[in-house]
């Protein structure tokens, strides 16, 4: 018996499985470990993945894509136009699906929730011949804003599907949990940004993670934006060029448009790794081949507008949580599109210094940005392999999920007057932290108290123009610093730990469930007695 | 970062509240990661932080448990004599004690033999010995893999076992002074070893039954043994050109073979007997038949002794009765005669009372008629019966004459009217 964690995208689904010493992304038999989401159909055949896909430019009508977001909706709730290269999406007794003839003369009409079965049914073959044992569990990441029914429907299908639903958790935290797997990265209180870019659409989240439990402040969805953006601004080039050169548009016929899309996203993906890629279309219309290079540079101008974008969604994002970007401790880049190197090091630059992009490009220890979603799932899977299915559904009830958050730091104030945090902002409780600091022979004083913070803007003095220096630019506008600072606000107790013989004092704050902080402080040393008081909000 | 010390003006107070921390938000968290479900453990369990922390310490420390056992196997030293045997000679080497673990012998298990082979390898290996500078000192490493081979080997093992002296327990010396549980014990349960059938009866003890005692012996003396003697073979030359002698070493080895297993039977029968004649428990168990044996006889006999003394009882009793009842007749006799003389005598008073009732009255003042009177008296004192003559003489008995006269009347015709007077005889109290 075998669990694994399945990422369910619009474009692209990925499988993991636990193994002893971490998670396996598994490939299908075709190699693909970002397997398409795609089906295509000729005559009692059916096509799954990759070469699903490559039927969108022979059999573009008989071929499903972009399921994923149909799933449990009705017709009117859904965008048809992300279908209008390959099988339309039809309302099918006020849901969505497809029509499909797999010969001349017969119909078929393929629901979303039927597509969904069929390719849930493929991964959990690909990971059986992978692991060599049936898949009794597993563990779905979905978006935020999956409805109930949409995610009611997913179960359904699931099931249909011969695959047994641990739980569902949301894609941005499935890749947070990925991501913060290696070097008890969880174990740091940190806040992130989690930026999905899919294929048609972008989805971010600004999370917090306090005491190893994360907790969603903000999401964001953008059914705009994607890498599908990308390709149509290089198709639109491709085009451009092509026209220039032959006078023929090759934005007529559907089959030109597939084979524009396919080579755009070929050159896409190339550029993410080299400087330059090789654009190479046979017959792309009127029987005319195309043929030339783009480098990286020309790729970039091309999608420039694009790749503004991206950047705009992730200010707004930080916007939305009422945060400021200095409170954003890291910004996780997910999805394929993340692997575009422009694009990580544009959202690089909207953050200060202090904030650590997490993207290939930029860090080449970073996992797969695609592959992030699917090791979540699987990483969680393997934590819930030891619940049996009541424990799991009591954990997940609301008294256990909705809890209580901090809404202002606490932490104590030091001999210089200065704020030291020991529970930041949205701490969720019951928590328990407890720091050392050097502490004076004799009486010593604890002062708890809430931070308060500001932002202070230093205006660097632009460092004296080298008279030589032709090529300095920098007097075109002063540097501005901005620094984050905390300042010791309400006081709300003090504590007096008397006759201390230690070097060091460790202060304790333990909020309970009903909300009483607990303070204690006691000297480092063996057998001494702890000062206590207890604080309650208000 | 260090602590303010405690200002002067602080008081005695050790906890002084200024004010309540801000309201919290509440917000859905992510049910994702292994601090939420501790998270959610603790909460569904309604554990403190500190009793999870016990629990998931509790359950790490048995995990490591688990791990270190036999972890001291192999780790005995080998004595220089053993370290320095030829190896060419290998099979009069102590196997058990070459991998060092000569404590387990015939009970190792086939894993614990292949651990401590690994770690005497580890120690003994030529390429360790080489770096110490002996060079040539690989004799003891050829025995370890030569004891290793014939120990994991469940044919050549139960060979060994079966030459093996180390395993050997010796019987107690004849005529010397010993405890026999505790020198028979040991003795029994090494020879155990060899048997087809396990689990061995124990000796067991002082208190032990006497069936269970008489079933162990009875074990040994039909003990089915499995040692065989092929480990003391003389090599079979492995040569065809002497194809002659090659049979003739066979021949001698399966003699040599048979002899040594007649032997060692014999050896068991004997020493068997031996334990029997010396078992204190037998020695018990042989004097407990023995009374048991008198005590039988006795009670077979108890019979004709208790007729015998019931007889005697019989007629003494007999003899009593017979006394006593001739003594009471005597009594009775003797009684029966006073009595009789007494009834005579008052018989005599009364009437002489009755006839003096007229004759002291003066015949109740008719003296004529005097010898009328005592005639008549005379017939009615013989009328009466015994009763009646005591009843009116005590009537009569100081009466005035008329009271006197009234009575005998009265007497009169209650006996006439009784019919036991005739009034004709009668002329005067008529």
């Amino acid at each position: 018996m075998s669990i694994i964690g399945i990422s369910f995208g619009n474009t692209t689904s990925s499988i993991a499985a636990p193994t002893k010493d971490g998670v396996e992304v598994i490939a299908n038999p075709d190699g693909e470990r970002a397997i398409p989401s795609a089906l295509a159909y000729i005559a009692e055949d059916e096509y799954h993945g990759g070469q699903a896909l490559a039927h969108l430019i022979r059999n573009p009508k008989n071929t499903i894509i972009n399921f994923r977001d149909a799933l449990g909706q009705t017709f009117d709730k859904i965008d048809p136009t992300v279908t209008e290269r390959s099988a339309h999406a039809v309302e099918l007794n006020g849901k969505v699906g497809y029509k499909i003839n797999k010969t001349e003369e017969s119909l078929e009409e393929i629901t979303a929730q039927k597509a969904t079965v069929r390719h849930l049914e493929q991964l959990k073959h690909a990971a059986e011949d992978y692991l060599g044992s049936k898949v009794e569990g597993v563990v779905i990441a979905v978006p935020t804003n999956f409805s109930e029914a949409q995610r009611a429907e997913l179960l359904q299908a699931s099931k249909d599907a011969g695959l047994k639903v641990l739980q569902l958790i949301s894609e941005p935290t499935a890749a947070l949990i990925a991501h913060t797997s290696v070097e008890n990265r969880l174990e740091e209180d940190k806040t992130y940004v989690v930026a999905d870019f899919g294929g048609i659409r972008s989805d971010a989240a600004v999370i917090s993670v306090r005491g190893g439990i994360p907790t969603v402040l903000a999401t964001s969805h953008d059914y705009e934006l994607g890498g599908d953006k990308l390709d149509s601004a290089l198709s639109e080039f491709i085009a451009k060029e092509f026209e220039k050169k032959y006078k023929v548009d090759a934005r007529k016929t559907a089959r030109s448009l597939a084979k524009l899309k396919d080579a755009s996203i070929l050159a896409r993906k190339t550029l993410s790794n080299v400087q330059s890629a090789t654009i190479s279309i046979e017959s792309l219309a009127e029987g005319i081949d195309y043929h030339s290079t783009i480098n990286r540079l020309r790729y970039e101008l091309v999608a420039r507008n694009v790749l503004n974008q991206f950047t705009g969604f992730v200010e707004d994002i930080v916007k939305k949580a009422n945060l400021d970007v200095l409170d954003i401790d890291e910004v996780l880049l997910v999805g394929g599109v993340s692997n575009t190197p422009k694009l990580a090091s544009n959202i690089e630059a909207l953050f200060p210094e202090s904030t650590t992009v997490i993207a290939p490009s930029l860090d080449s220890k970073a996992s797969y940005p695609e592959e992030l979603v699917a090791r979540g799932a699987a990483l969680q899977a393997s934590l819930l392999e030891n619940f049996d299915e009541e424990e799991i559904k009591e954990s997940l009830a609301p008294v256990i999920v909705n809890t209580q958050h901090l809404s202002k730091a606490i932490g104590i104030v030091d001999a210089e007057g200065n704020f030291v945090t020991v529970l930041k902002a949205e701490t969720t409780y019951p928590i328990r932290r407890s720091i050392q600091l050097d502490a004076p022979k004799g009486d010593v004083l604890v002062t708890v108290v809430e931070g308060e913070h500001s932002i202070k803007e230093t205006v660097l003095e632009p460092a004296q123009a080298d008279e030589d220096d032709e090529d300095d630019y920098s007097d075109e506008e002063p540097e501005v610093v901005r620094e984050k600072l905390y300042v010791p606000g309400t006081k709300l107790a003090e504590l007096a730990v008397r006759d201390n013989q230690a070097e060091k004092v460790e202060v304790s704050f333990n909020i309970t469930k009903d909300g009483t902080l607990h303070v204690s402080a006691r000297e480092v040393r063996q057998g001494s007695v702890a000062f206590k008081g207890e604080v309650t909000h208000a | 970062m260090s602590l303010p010390s405690l200002p002067s003006s602080f008081g005695a107070e050790n906890f002084k509240l200024s004010s309540k921390y801000s309201a919290p938000t509440r917000r859905p968290i992510e049910p994702v990661g292994r601090y939420f479900l501790a998270h959610a453990t603790r909460s569904l369990r309604g554990h403190t932080w500190s009793e999870y922390e016990k629990i998931e310490a509790e359950k790490n420390v048995s995990k490591v448990d688990e791990t270190d056992e036999d972890a001291d196997l192999g780790d005995e030293d080998q004595d220089a004599g053993l370290l320095a045997h030829d190896p060419r000679d290998w099979k009069t080497a102590d196997l058990y004690s070459v991998l060092g673990i000569s404590h387990l012998r015939f009970r190792a298990t086939e894993d614990q033999i292949r651990r401590a082979h690994r770690k005497q390898v580890l120690k003994h290996h030529p390429d360790k010995k080489g770096e110490k500078g002996g060079l040539d000192q690989d004799g003891f490493f050829k025995i370890i893999q030569k004891a290793y081979e014939t120990l994991l080997d469940p044919t050549k093992r139960q060979q060994y076992d079966s030459v093996d002296e180390g395993a050997n327990v010796a019987p107690p010396a004849k005529g010397s002074d010993y405890d026999f549980f505790e020198a028979w014990g040991p003795f029994f349960e090494a020879e155990g070893r060899f048997s087809k059938k396990q689990p061995v009866p124990s000796l067991g003890d002082i208190n032990t039954e006497k069936a269970t005692v008489e079933g162990f012996y009875s074990f040994w003396y039909k003990i089915d043994s499995w040692r065989t003697f092929e480990f003391l073979d003389e090599d079979v030359p492995d040569d065809s050109a002497n194809r002659d002698h090659k049979r003739y070493v066979e021949r001698k080895n399966v003699a040599a073979r048979k002899k040594r297993k007649t032997e060692d039977n014999s050896r068991i029968l004997d020493l068997v007997a031996r334990a029997i004649a010396e078992d204190p428990r037998i020695k018990l168990f042989k004097e407990a038949e023995k009374k048991e044996k008198e005590r039988k006889k006795w009670e077979r006999e108890a019979g004709s002794r208790a007729a015998a003394e019931a007889k005697a009882k019989k007629e003494a009793e007999e003899a009593a009765a017979k006394k006593l009842a001739e003594e009471t007749a005597a009594a009775a006799k003797a009684d029966a005669k006073k009595s009789k003389e007494a009834a005579k005598s008052a018989k005599k008073k009364n009437k002489r009372a009755l006839r003096n009732a007229a004759k002291d009255n003066d015949y109740f003042g008719d003296a004529s008629q005097a010898e009328i009177i005592e005639n008549e008296i005379n017939f009615l004192i013989e009328s009466f019966d015994d009763l009646q003559l005591a009843d009116y003489a005590a009537k009569v008995n100081g009466a005035d004459a008329s009271a006197a006269k009234t009575i005998l009347s009265d007497a009169v015709k209650e006996q006439t009217s009784a019919g036991k007077l005739e009034t004709s005889i009668l002329k005067y109290f008529s």
